[in-house]
């Protein structure tokens, strides 16, 4: 009846997932009473979950990807813990249990944080700077979300109903095979990340139609603005890359359910074949975390400079190269696996090849801030610790790019320390800063000022407190996933890493307090114009947070930096703003369709891990169902009279107007 | 196991690159990083003494300079990629003093077994070798992947069951080294830690009578004590019967290790392996 699940699934004998887990589900319960009790769940249902305005999904991937950033980070900490006391010992973990939490935290933080951080954002401006109302399929961007939403839950679930993988995040065979992992921790995380895989995938056909398809009037593509150009960059590749993890992942499923020997050790199955595939996804995912992070530092720095971009055309040509040759190294991740001299030179000089538009990228952002006017917001903040960690995360990836050094560095906590400081430094201080600039978009209030610089702070030098001393220990040969050890010589590095991850947390720490004390004090922090930072994209045009159609009218864009543009001519003529002639508007009514259909991809998704057939009939069942009366839908529009669109757009336009009269009359 | 410490020359010669690389990149590094900074403070919206230049976004030469930065450095950089991953490609023989010492390891769940099958012993988690002889490793893995490496000694590579890799290494000086698995394998993972022994050209064929006259025999069934997933401490040393047992290995003709006996609950894999401590 319920297939491989009993009550020995949950385990009682391990206090601490069992704890976790009920202080969790413990915070889910409260939350949901408190939500009754006052009554909010009509609200939520229909404003939230059900809605397919790309700006609320933007809002609710960012907030799913900082919840997992905390379980993520949760387990970073347990870690350094476990290593700071492994010294000639076992640690708090046992090692089945510490190898679940590492190959926890590289899934959760790739896949449930830093793609649903980037795609959260992508999907909550590129419309407003593309001067669009919506995304081009909105229903199935409510899809994709709620298929991410799917896997991070099925990954959460493993904490107190079975185990996770114990295999590391890629769970490489035949160590993922099942004759070396018979539970269902590989279970867990390859039916995770095909759900979430659809997701992603979903959300990268979507943001691509977009950004072809749906430009405003006059916004060309060398009008569009950069963050614009890397979510194309980005989203291309995703579309390439993540149809790779998901047949190499489903090779890996017919492996284990199946009988079938893609990768086993028996029966002519091949190992390398693996590797291969799943870092010929790898490496594009990298640069899909990596490039909408590229795009948001283009924005921030151009805008708290007060300049355009510099060199705008190469900052294209860089991104453009980057997508490609993105596609062309993924044999780095393993030149020690044994190829000839010639393989591995020219993967090597492929891979450095890709420092010279990221190179590009970082003078190019230099030359942005020569002859600015630099403000030290959040945001500038976070861009300048960005440029300064990148390219020291940069020099060691160029470092291990050399096949013979990377004979010395390969798996060594000098690599797990060189992949943190770009993807912390690029995609995770991208993020922070990226959500910091937007938030006033989305919410109509600024982030506190003071406890963001205090996060920063703290983030910064809690990084390199920890990665720094992962960089010695890898020079000293100590490699990644260690449960313990005995090196005499390992040991006062790890401690110093335990005293980073600590500062580190403290950041994180000041980070949730900005939300919690920004929203405690937003009338204060309130911004009424819908320009706070003196924007340059379209995005600034229209009210924080903006209506849900957006533009009242499609603006019409005339050159690079169109927002700013427009508000350089009304200074100069000291134009009053024609009123503008306002037109019914056709909005996507909101379905239910993606969260129903998560819901069953969920019980699909469980029932494969534990074997109960007939529940996974149950959920593909519902799932085509939902689709089905999603297709037969009669009507998928809802109307805004121009009067209503007049009434929003007057009272935004008066707002700005004596914003803008007052700072004149300030100078 | 300080890789900047090397004890032989591939490792050496690795150190070599490793510092030469750096040293190339921070020459443009360090004086990027000093530029952002000083850039972003002489710019600084209170200074007054900064100009601003609303329009300065696009300048040719600047441009030019900036490809070409990066673009200099790495055809600098690719050539020293190229170069050595050809001089120090882990197939290519080492030269040395010496007949070559030809050993066989064999990665298991969860210890090294290291055949010499020229001189018919083996070694379970214990590498001993001559000074100066140049080592011709073969490898092979007897269930999941792992990876063979002696950080001072350099070089690592990886083991694959019905695969072999190889790797020509060469130890310069007498001493007690250590090595490692540098590819996660398991529970047992952390204790794959291997002794490397440096010992004199003299003292080795001491050491390998001695091994010879071990009292233990490794052939196909003594293998199969191996094969048990376990964690082993106490470093056993054999007389090896068969001299073909690696080929039997690599070739799948002694099947792969199992996997963990008791299959479903979490907890129970790593019973078979008591810790030592």
């Amino acid at each position: 009846m319920l297939g491989k699940l009993d009550w020995t699934a949950i385990p009682i004998d391990e206090p601490v997932p069992l704890i976790a887990g009920g202080v969790v589900l413990a915070i889910v319960l409260a939350v949901l009473i408190w939500a009754a009790v006052k009554g909010y769940y009509p609200y939520v249902w229909r404003e939230w979950i059900t809605s397919v305005d790309h700006k609320r999904i933007g809002v609710m991937y960012v907030l799913l990807a900082m919840v997992m950033l905390l379980r993520g980070g949760i387990d970073a900490l347990m870690m350094r813990a476990q290593q700071l006391v492994a010294f000639h010992s076992d640690g708090y973990f046992p090692p089945q249990h510490y190898n679940q939490i590492f190959s926890a935290h590289g899934t959760i933080m790739i896949f449930f944080v830093g793609m649903p951080f980037v795609i959260g954002l992508m999907n909550f401006v590129v419309p407003l700077q593309l001067g669009v109302r919506d995304v081009a399929f909105p229903t199935l961007n409510s899809v994709g979300f709620w298929l991410t939403a799917t896997g991070a839950l099925l990954v959460n679930v493993s904490l107190v109903i079975g185990e996770f993988a114990r295999t590391g995040w890629l769970a490489f065979p035949p160590l993922s095979e099942l004759s070396y992992s018979p539970g269902v921790g590989v279970d867990y995380y390859t039916w995770s990340l095909e759900i979430s895989g659809v997701g992603t995938l979903v959300a990268g056909i979507n943001l691509v139609t977009t950004v072809l398809k749906l430009r405003t009037r006059g916004m060309t593509y060398l009008r569009m603005p950069m963050f614009c150009w890397t979510t194309l960059a980005s989203n291309l590749l995703i579309i390439a890359a993540f149809p790779i993890l998901t047949a190499t992942l489903a090779m890996l499923i017919l492996d284990r359910y199946l009988g079938f020997h893609f990768f086993t050790n028996e029966a002519g199955g091949n190992v390398m074949m693996f590797m291969n595939l799943i870092w010929a996804w790898g490496h594009p995912e990298v640069y899909i975390l990596a490039l909408p992070a590229f795009g948001i530092f283009s924005e921030v720095v151009s805008t708290f400079s007060c300049k355009a971009l510099f060199g705008y055309r190469s900052m294209v040509l860089a991104t453009m190269a980057i997508c490609i040759i993105s596609f062309m190294v993924w044999l780095h991740h393993f030149f020690t696996m044994g190829a000839g001299p010639d393989v591995n030179a020219i993967f090597g000089i492929a891979s450095m090849i890709i420092a010279v538009p990221t190179g590009v990228k970082i003078y190019n952002w230099l030359f942005t801030m020569y002859g600015g006017r630099v403000r030290f917001a959040v945001p500038m903040m976070w861009a300048i610790g960005f440029m300064v960690t990148f390219i020291i995360g940069g020099l060691t990836g160029v470092l291990v790019a050399i096949p013979p050094a990377d004979f010395l560095l390969h798996n060594s906590l000098f690599l797990v320390a060189h992949f943190h400081n770009v993807i912390i430094g690029a995609v995770l201080f991208g993020a922070f800063a990226g959500y910091t600039y937007w938030f006033p978009k989305a919410f109509g209030f600024r982030l506190h000022e003071g406890l963001g610089k205090l996060a920063f702070w703290f983030t910064l030098v809690g990084f390199y407190a920890t990665f720094i001393p992962l960089y010695s220990a890898g020079v000293l040969g100590m490699t990644r996933r260690m449960q313990h050890y005995d090196v005499a010589e390992w040991r006062p590095w790890m401690i110093a890493a335990a005293i980073g991850v600590v500062v580190m947390t403290i950041g994180v720490i000041f980070q949730v307090l900005q939300l919690a004390v920004s929203i405690r004090h937003r009338e204060e922090l309130r911004d009424p114009t819908g320009d706070p930072w003196d924007g340059r994209s379209l995005e600034w045009s229209t009210s924080s947070p903006p209506p849900a159609f957006n533009f009242a009218v499609m603006p019409n864009v005339t050159g690079e930096d169109a927002y700013w543009a427009t508000k350089a001519k009304a200074r100069r003529q000291n134009l009053q703003v024609r009123e503008p002639d306002y037109r019914d508007i056709e909005m996507p009514r909101n379905s239910p369709t993606g969260f129903v259909c998560a819901f069953f991809a969920t019980v699909m998704g469980f029932a494969l891990i534990w074997h109960i057939w007939w529940m996974v009939l149950l959920g593909l069942v519902g799932a085509f169902a939902t689709f089905v009366v999603f297709a037969w839908r009669d009507h998928d529009e809802y109307v805004i009279p121009a009067a209503e669109v007049a009434r929003i757009d007057r009272v935004n336009l008066a707002e700005r107007r004596a914003a803008m009269n007052f700072a004149e009359s300030a100078t | 196991m300080n890789i900047f410490d090397p004890q032989g020359p591939v490792a050496a010669a690795e150190k070599t690159i490793l510092i030469d690389s750096i040293a190339i990149m921070l020459a443009i590094v360090v004086p990027t990083i000093v530029a952002i900074l000083a850039f972003a403070y002489w710019f600084r919206q209170s200074n007054p003494r900064a100009q601003y230049l609303p329009d300065f976004a696009y300048s040719g030469r600047l441009e030019l300079v900036v490809w070409s930065i990066p673009t200099l450095t790495i055809i600098l950089l690719g050539g020293v990629a190229w170069i050595g991953s050809h001089q120090l490609d882990p197939a290519a023989p080492v030269e040395g003093t010496g007949a070559p010492v030809r050993i066989q390891a064999v990665s298991l769940d969860w210890k090294w077994l290291f055949i010499y099958p020229d001189m018919r012993i083996a070694t379970v988690n214990s590498l001993t070798v001559p000074v100066g002889a140049p080592l011709r490793f073969e490898l092979t893995s007897a269930s999941v992947m792992n990876v063979f490496f002696v950080p001072r000694l350099g070089s690592m590579i990886y083991t694959m069951n019905g695969m072999v890799t190889r790797l020509n290494l060469r130890a310069d000086n007498a001493g007690d080294y250590q090595g490692l698995s540098a590819h996660f394998s398991g529970d047992g993972f952390p204790d794959m830690m291997f002794d490397v022994h440096v010992i004199s050209a003299l003292d080795f064929p001491n050491w390998v009578a001695k091994t010879a006259n071990s009292d233990r025999v490794l052939n196909a069934d003594s293998y199969k004590d191996l094969l048990q997933q376990t964690v082993e401490t106490s470093k056993p040393t054999y007389r090896l019967d068969d001299p073909r047992l690696f080929e039997a290995i690599a070739t799948q003709r002694i099947a792969p290790q199992p996997g963990p006996k008791l299959s479903t609950n979490a907890a129970q894999s790593y019973m078979g392996a008591p810790n030592a401590r």
